[in-house]
């Protein structure tokens, strides 16, 4: 890997100094674990045989998603009438589901390629499960634009094809854009994620006891074999395509803020959209990765490989953009008043005490902005049940935060005249609550057939991986500043 | 083509190591006696390996210019194509030529991020000589924990220096435990 491992005899060397001993790092993987202990723990996971409540779990989660899609199946042999949509708020759930499930997935690719980038050696432990989350939700993503169109059968207008007129599409729309960048992320995301997997399915492939499984393995492992001739040019492509990632993960949510920014709609056209729609796509997204992760942590006891540093670390990446997103919150009031622009004032005055009030109290105020606070305190972030309830404060926060974007800049425009209210049908909801099901039985399909832990990747954080090792390095304790364990 | 006394064909010798680094100190070992046809396996890449197998940077990096060139080309052509030659569309009253590229933009950044995604993936699995069903390596049993925690070294029977004797006193004086004929079929 480019990001070197932990230099253990450097760490040796700066032993002699009580100064330089408070920045000593404490280990990634607790209790000494070895490179064999990870890959049974690991793998484990996938080769014994599912347990009892992962088919609960699975039935319950795939007979919402089959509610999901009966909802689906309704909407388009019916039309689009179904939905609460009418004029004049004709964008709603639909697109607020698109843009809270699509901003879900940029934590994935914030943890495999930026924080690859910045040698954050802590994202090895997570990794590949966030860029599975991230493969999952801009499935349900990509669900709702097409369908939102109507006639889905007409879909393949989206595409860069002429009409039966010889008439292109506007490549100038950022609606053009956004198929263009949505697309080009998931399948970026897919070929990062399956470069990631090659040498963990060749771990399987090696351990696995049937001959059907050898064979399945063998083939989705490429033949890989750990050769360091191969690593070579596998490390320079993981580190191209970490490098490819990083402004294509900042481009997508950029686009999909174009889609309003560049329209004439009180509080949707501005310039302050496409940094303030990707730090809140990486705040919610971040909440979602400790959803599904601390759930598993507990199930599959991956405690020592998922440590509390870990959650602490994930935890201050909420604060952090949780605090871009409330200075983006602030700074759309400030200019809303400071433009002397009457409708851009209506329109802020209207999402505090309008018809839609309570979500700006609740998801905007309390989930996005009061919430995250307790993040300042050490306690709360190493207490799980404090980071579980403000990551779901935060995942519902979010979802308000877009609804209140597009229904509030579009149900009270320039003219009393033409002022309406969305109310929700129960197939919006149904639609809704449809993707979550299948966002978690695909979630449940991978932790069970994938290793959701990078193990070649996990391996190399450990002190033996060093070449330069020495076994001494190995007892070493670490201690910092107050005899507490420096984070 | 050198054979066992049972009849095998000889892929190559090889010897497992206990840790990342003493494979690390003998394939610099290797290195300095002059073998070219030879190969370390571990579970993880091991930073500073190149060097001390006396490798060079990957050109894998040239193939995914050259994949970026492309979707940008591509990018301009499908845009600028319909948009100013098949098609002239007017929008906003704005021009329709060369002038609008601004709007292009997006595009173009997404199908060049897109083009060299799609080349660093298939050059990493070409030049790696991927995907192929089998490798004599596979032969030896121990060979199963090269992707678990085993850490191996093996001189192929094609490098022109290679003798066994040779190869196997390099082996053991490099530290090499289970030392081994790899067979071929």
């Amino acid at each position: 890997m480019d990001s070197a491992p932990t230099a253990p005899d450097v760490i040796e060397a700066e032993a002699s100094s009580s100064i330089e001993q408070r920045l000593k790092r404490i280990p990634l993987v607790l209790n000494k674990r070895n490179f064999s202990w990870l890959t049974e723990r690991i793998a484990g996971v996938v080769e014994q045989p599912a347990p009892r409540w992962w088919w609960v779990t699975f039935f319950i989660t795939a007979s919402i998603a089959g509610i999901g899609l009966f909802c689906l199946g309704y909407q388009i042999s019916t039309g689009v009438g179904t939905w609460g949509l009418n004029h004049p708020v004709g964008w709603a759930w639909d697109i607020t589901n698109f843009v809270f499930w699509i901003g879900i997935g940029h934590a994935g690719t914030l943890i495999s390629a930026i924080l690859f980038l910045l040698h954050q050696k802590w994202r090895t432990s997570i990794n590949r499960a966030a860029e599975a989350m991230t493969l999952f939700a801009v499935m349900c993503a990509a669900i709702f634009p097409g369908i939102h169109v109507g006639r889905v059968w007409m879909a393949w207008f989206l595409a860069p094809l002429p009409n039966n007129y010889g008439i292109w599409p506007n490549f100038r729309s950022p609606l053009m854009w956004d198929v263009f960048a949505v697309s080009t992320y998931f399948t970026v995301s897919v070929l990062f994620w399956f470069t990631g997997l090659v040498p963990d399915l060749a771990t399987l492939r090696d351990r696995s006891t049937t001959k059907a499984k050898k064979f399945l393995f063998g083939i989705f492992a490429l033949g890989w074999r750990g050769s360091n001739r191969n690593w070579r040019h596998y490390e320079m492509a993981y580190l191209l395509l970490a490098g490819l990632s990083t402004p294509l993960v900042l481009s997508v949510h950029s686009v999909v803020s174009f889609d309003f920014a560049t329209s004439v709609i009180p509080t949707w056209h501005t310039t302050i959209f496409p940094p303030y729609f990707v730090a809140g796509a990486i705040f919610g997204g971040f909440a979602m990765v400790l959803t599904l992760m601390l759930p598993a942590r507990a199930i599959f006891k991956l405690h020592d490989i998922i440590t509390p540093q870990h959650v602490d670390k994930m935890a201050k990446i909420i604060l952090l953009t949780g605090s871009f997103v409330s200075y983006a919150y602030a700074m759309e009031f400030f200019v809303a008043w400071y433009s002397g622009n009457q409708y851009e004032k209506f329109a802020f005055y209207n999402r505090i005490f309008g018809p839609y009030w309570w979500y700006w109290w609740v998801g905007m105020l309390f989930c996005n902005f009061l919430t995250p606070q307790l993040f300042w305190f050490k306690w709360s972030r190493r207490n799980v049940y404090v980071v579980y309830f403000v990551c779901m404060c935060v995942n519902a926060g979010m979802w308000f935060e877009r609804f209140i974007i597009i229904v509030g800049g579009l149900h009270r425009d320039f003219l009393p005249s033409s002022w309406g209210f969305f109310t929700a049908t129960w197939v919006d909801l149904w639609t809704f609550i449809g993707t979550f099901g299948i966002f978690t039985s695909l979630f449940l399909l991978f932790i069970r057939f994938l290793p959701m832990i990078a193990m070649s990747e996990v391996k190399i954080v450990l002190p033996e991986a060093d070449p330069h090792h020495h076994a001494s390095a190995l007892d070493h304790h670490v201690v910092a500043a107050g005899g507490k364990e420096r984070t | 083509m050198m054979r066992t006394p049972s009849g095998h064909k000889v892929y190559a010798m090889a010897a497992e190591y206990p840790s990342a680094a003493a494979l690390y100190e003998a394939a610099k070992l290797v290195r300095d006696a002059g073998f070219k046809r030879w190969d370390v396996y571990s579970p993880f890449p091991i930073h500073g390996m190149d060097d001390a197998m006396g490798l060079g940077k990957s050109w894998l990096s040239a193939v995914v210019l050259c994949g970026g060139i492309t979707g940008l080309l591509t990018a301009a052509v499908l845009e600028f194509g319909p948009s100013w030659i098949i098609y002239p569309l007017v929008v906003h009253g704005k021009p329709f030529d060369w002038r609008t590229v601004p709007a292009f933009f997006p595009i173009m950044f997404e199908l060049t991020v897109l083009f060299s995604a799609f080349a660093a993936f298939f050059a990493w699995i070409m030049m790696n000589g991927l995907p192929r069903w089998n490798h004599p390596i596979f032969n030896w049993e121990r060979f199963a924990r090269a992707t678990n925690d085993g850490f191996f070294l093996a001189i192929e029977a094609r490098d022109p220096r290679f003798t066994e004797m040779e190869a196997r006193e390099l082996l053991e004086r490099s530290g090499g435990e289970h030392i081994t004929i790899v067979h071929e079929d």
